[in-house]
């Protein structure tokens, strides 16, 4: 037993660890490409070389950032092969359609204009190129979308039926697939979070131009850029993340229950805004406090889940009970968590006689097996469950992550006010030491909130890989925990090559360029 | 402005050519692909089903027999 655990994790470890350092790359690009498009525009609108000059230094830095991320997510499609061959095949084309046509649309896309974005400068004409960073920066985000329909589907598995035959799920309807609210919600609310990053990215770089008293113009003129980004990026994540915690209530109560800590839910449910968990608390105590030192916002979380004040927000021991939120936001008695069980290990008798009636070449069984895995599939991935507690995430990290999350959020939507009101009322602010470090410092705050949101995402939806059909010790290969474990320790070492690759590089290319006149060197 | 094909090509010599940053970013990617695709796809990562067996339903029955395997074992605990 202690060596499937030990596969497990490592199998959990090796997949959080690549999908981590991917995700360290992949906002800047987002972010930073819409930049360098906007910079571009004004270059083109005003026709000044100091604009061309500008694009051309971050566009550098975008580069720089492509290069070094550019494949690391495919190492996450080898190991679903060979990590997760189970889950891997009992997705099917669902999962393997929006990579597909991620790969072919958007990737290709990415990738032609990115010749003409580097190689095409007055080679082509203006506009073209400008066409040409702008299908760039769409492309970026149309590769996150594909990827973001697919992992959406896991956490709202739509749009497919179950057959056992192929032991797949099968796409019936690629809109529901493709156009499902989790995806959208998510693809808006990662996009904005690149926004984010790019724009404090930028205004670090800047902030330590300005502290080096080099290109103070330049540096000013992007700072100011940055904070605009940023601010509008955050206000976009603050909005999507609420139409997130909507459906997160709806689709995924038990992720919502753990980012709270919440047990026992209540009408007029408060919202945790400080506080340590209280780690003796166990699934079905109602006497123990959760939560020690807590500082709450009264009605938050009703407010959070259903847009109503008086909402009923069930906690982890309602919903083992069957209470939960309707669609419309009503409470409602749904399957106890021990039913689901029960009707899980139905789903699963049904699929080994059909198994065995498979064998037998009897159609007539076969048929009678199909309707009972039907009827039961809805509950299918309980019955891998021993008892209903099993059910519940790892509180503890879902909780802080979630804190972390909302706080660095805050704190960075103050970060682009300050600097947005630094740049316009108070311009002696930027010459301020003080000033430059708080915007150089938010540099590692701003990817360490990015990170947190990935952890509240995966961590707080398990134990499924797929919600409510496939649970993660379910979907791993039965393969060596040694070997998997090598894996993890060769990745951590390449891809902490790769990140100090890419900032070396980076900072080389700053503290260099930077001793220039940006605006007017002709060879930048 | 025309282009041609003499064009294109001219386009990703010159800019080649006149790398400065882009020629140890270059390096950054052909190493990291020599080793994503030469060495851990090879060595490493495996396409678990496709290796294994020789067609789909037999992969079938296997994730079949692998999950109702992991019934039975939660039963039998």
């Amino acid at each position: 037993m202690n060596d499937i655990f030990s596969l497990v994790d490592w199998s959990r470890a090796q997949f959080a660890l690549t999908a981590m350092y991917h995700w360290l790359f992949v906002p800047l690009t987002i972010g930073l490409s819409v930049i360098v498009a906007i910079m571009e525009s004004i270059y083109v609108r005003t026709g000044k070389t100091g604009w061309k000059n500008i694009t051309k230094f971050w566009m550098t830095l975008f580069g720089i950032n492509f290069a070094c991320g550019v494949a690391t997510g495919i190492i996450l499609e080898f190991e679903f092969g060979t990590n997760w061959s189970n889950y891997s095949w009992f997705v099917g084309d669902i999962f393997g359609a929006p990579l597909a046509i991620e790969g072919i649309l958007a990737f290709f896309m990415e990738a032609t204009f990115v010749a003409v974005m580097f190689f095409g400068w007055n080679k082509v004409s203006k506009r073209f190129h400008l066409v040409s960073t702008w299908l760039v920066a769409v492309g970026v985000s149309l590769s996150a979308l594909w990827i973001l329909v697919a992992n959406a589907w896991m956490q709202n598995p739509v749009g497919m039926e179950f057959d056992p035959a192929q032991m797949r799920n099968t796409m019936t309807d690629f809109w529901s697939v493709a156009f499902n609210a989790v995806a959208m919600n998510k693809f808006f609310h990662a996009v904005a979070s690149g926004w984010i990053l790019a724009g404090v990215f930028v205004m670090g770089v800047s902030a330590w131009m300005l502290w080096k008293k080099r290109n103070i113009d330049m540096s000013r003129t992007s700072l100011q850029i940055g904070a605009w980004f940023g601010l509008v990026g955050i206000v976009l994540t603050l909005w999507t993340g609420d139409g997130s915690a909507v459906q997160v209530a709806k689709v995924q109560p038990m992720k919502l229950a753990a980012m709270e800590g919440l047990y026992n839910g209540k009408v007029g449910q408060e919202l945790v805004g400080f506080g340590l968990l209280n780690t003796d608390k166990e699934v079905g105590d109602t006497e123990k406090e959760a939560i020690h030192y807590e500082i709450s916002i009264p009605y938050g979380l009703s407010i959070l889940a259903n847009h109503d004040m008086n909402t009923f927000v069930p906690g982890i021991n309602d919903l083992i009970d069957g209470v939960a939120l309707s669609p419309e936001g009503d409470t409602v008695n749904t399957v106890s968590y021990a039913d689901r069980i029960t009707i899980g290990k139905k789903a699963q008798d049904a699929l080994r006689a059909y198994d065995n009636a498979l064998r037998a070449n009897d159609s007539i069984a076969m048929q009678a097996a199909l309707v009972d895995i039907k009827d039961n599939y809805k509950y299918f991935g309980y019955g891998f469950l021993d008892k209903p507690e099993d059910a519940v995430p790892p509180v503890a990290l879902t909780f802080y992550a979630f804190r972390v999350m909302v706080m660095l959020g805050g704190y960075l939507l103050l970060l682009c006010i300050l600097a947005i009101f630094a740049c316009r009322w108070r311009t002696s602010w930027l010459e301020k030491s003080w000033f430059h470090l708080v915007a150089m410092i938010s540099i590692p705050l701003v990817w360490i909130c990015s990170q947190a949101g990935w952890i509240v995402a995966e961590v707080g939806r398990q134990p499924w890989v797929i919600q409510d059909l496939m649970p993660t010790g379910v979907a791993i290969s039965d393969l060596n925990a040694g070997s998997v474990q090598f894996t993890f320790w060769l990745f951590a070492v390449l891809f902490t090559m790769l990140l100090v690759a890419e900032i070396s590089i980076m900072l080389r290319y700053i503290s260099k360029t930077s001793k220039t006149d940006i605006e007017n060197n002709p060879h930048i | 402005m025309k282009y041609s094909w003499k064009a294109i090509v001219n386009m990703y010599t010159d800019g080649f050519r006149s790398m400065t940053v882009g020629r140890s970013l270059w390096l950054v990617i052909i190493v990291k692909l020599v080793i994503i695709f030469a060495i851990l796809k090879i060595f490493f990562f495996p396409d678990k089903l496709a290796t294994e067996y020789d067609n789909d339903i037999d992969r079938a029955d296997a994730v079949r027999s692998a999950l109702s395997r992991g019934s039975e074992s939660t039963f039998s605990d």
